[in-house]
């Protein structure tokens, strides 16, 4: 029952992370007055990208990037509780996983560094660098407005806060507001979109991290990608927004907070990687501040 | 059910699915690549047929071969084309390609791009316009659905003759026999 829990779970990622994908393709497109792919174009490319032949070799690491990704992306499924209540969604939940889930979201990028690292590209590697800069830059906030939190409520789980949520009956959105400004403002560059598309950078760097891996890689890389935005849009949504009784309500709520990064994308252009660094430095560390401060003084 | 039909209709789903979602890697050689910013930008808009940029060989689909072709230019769009992964096209554009165009009695460029890379679908002109370019990217769909775009399997059980058209006109040839 759990297995198939786990396999239900990871196809609904699947599908809705792929579909959102494709609805912000649709959404830039209209935004700049084009008519735009279909929204299920993501599906088609994944497919036509799983059917390719891949006959690319740079050793054992670069065939383990990929999935060192994917392995990322599940664990933190796993572990992030989709529905409040629900059977169908079982999670592997304990004391103290909001700070294994810190570590567990860095595992895939690192991996993946170390598999652009074998392919002896020179965008990969600058790729690779700006993107563990640009984490350095995002990190902070998001660490310090999962701090405040934690200091505020007294508990390190998940299912803690959703239920100190569910006991004042308000969403901690409201009740420590610093701390999710703080946290939305890590997510625009924890999406890595545009203004924060430092490591992809198409028009420069040629995909970085991703120049060497065509066909099925790129396919993982997808999927993955897909599976991770939307565990971070539901961990925001169990964090700030109270949870979801149910699919519909967390579909809502999901969609509502991912328009927040493809909004801001399609109205700004790409920083360069120190001036990413300072924004994130800046005004969102201050809120991470502000919102330790209320957490303890309070 | 034998193997052979179902193999039919895997590949059938599969060019399917190859025929809406063609990547492009626009090789801007010659002056055919100002017509691309135009064809992706909203005016033509080719992201709605599947159409999309790719960053490199690696992810790319469909080479395309905007313009003449040097001899010095030749030698990186064959390691280009070689690095790509199976299944891949290339689309000839602009008269260049064909017959050498305005460049016929060039002592540089070559002529006939048949005869270096397997040509899947030319788009004749100087300069194509994107509405050019779009009926051609619709002819490789075409092609593709219909399972006779072929050239890389063309390529593949030609190579010696490919090579030795490729290494007549390329003088200092230091390249392994294939680029992976």
């Amino acid at each position: 029952m759990n297995i198939l829990g786990a396999v239900v779970t990871f196809l609904l990622a699947f599908v809705v992370g792929m579909t959102y994908g494709g609805l912000n393709r649709k959404i830039t497109a209209r935004i700049q007055n084009r008519k735009g792919p279909p929204f299920y174009q993501n599906f088609i490319d994944a497919f036509k990208l799983a059917s390719k032949k891949s006959a690319i070799h740079h050793g054992a690491m670069h065939h383990l990037g990929p999935a060192f990704l994917m392995v990322s992306s599940v664990v933190t499924l796993m572990i992030v509780p989709v529905l409040t209540h629900s059977q169908w969604f079982p999670n592997l939940n304990f004391q103290g996983d909001l700070i294994f889930l810190l570590y567990i979201m860095t595992f895939g990028p690192l991996g993946m560094a170390l598999g652009a690292g074998q392919t002896g590209n020179p965008n990969s590697a600058i790729g690779v660098t700006r993107g563990l800069s640009q984490m350095v830059g995002f990190e902070i906030p998001w660490v310090m407005a999962l701090v405040a939190i934690m200091i505020q409520y007294h508990t390190t789980s998940i299912t803690g806060l959703m239920a100190a949520q569910a006991q004042s009956g308000t969403w901690l959105m409201f009740s420590s507001p610093f701390a999710f400004i703080a946290a939305i403002l890590a997510m625009l560059g924890m999406f890595g979109y545009s203004p924060f598309d430092v490591v992809i950078a198409p028009a420069e760097l040629a995909s970085g991290p991703a120049s060497e891996n065509g066909g099925k890689y790129l396919f993982t890389m997808m999927s993955s990608g897909s599976v991770f935005a939307f565990v971070k849009l539901t961990l925001y949504v169990d964090l700030f927004l109270g949870g979801a009784d149910n699919i519909i309500m967390l579909l809502i709520k999901t969609f509502a907070l991912y328009m927040i990064p493809v909004l801001y994308s399609n109205t700004s252009v790409r920083y360069r990687t120190e001036q990413s660094i300072r924004w994130f430095w800046g005004w969102p560390t201050f809120f991470g501040l502000l919102a330790i401060l209320q957490a303890v003084i309070f | 059910m034998n193997d052979k039909n179902s193999q039919k209709i895997v590949d059938i789903i599969q060019n399917w699915a190859r025929k809406h979602s063609i990547w492009v890697l626009a090789y801007g050689t010659g002056c055919g690549a100002i017509e691309i910013p135009p064809t992706m930008t909203s005016r033509y808009d080719a992201e709605r047929l599947g159409v999309r940029g790719a960053a490199t060989p690696r992810q790319a689909d469909v080479l395309l071969i905007s313009g003449y072709l040097t001899v010095k230019t030749i030698k990186r769009v064959i390691r280009v084309y070689e690095q790509m992964q199976d299944p891949k096209y290339v689309i000839g554009f602009g008269s260049c390609t064909i017959n050498g165009g305005m460049y016929y009695d060039s002592y540089n460029t070559i002529n006939v791009l048949d005869r270096y890379l397997p040509v899947d679908v030319y788009i004749n002109g100087c300069m194509p316009r994107p509405e050019a370019v779009l009926s051609g990217f619709a002819q490789l769909q075409k092609r593709i659905a219909a399972g006779r775009a072929t050239g890389a399997q063309h390529y593949k059980e030609n190579l010696e003759w490919y090579r030795a058209n490729q290494k007549k006109i390329i003088p200092n040839w230091v390249m392994p026999d294939y680029n992976w």
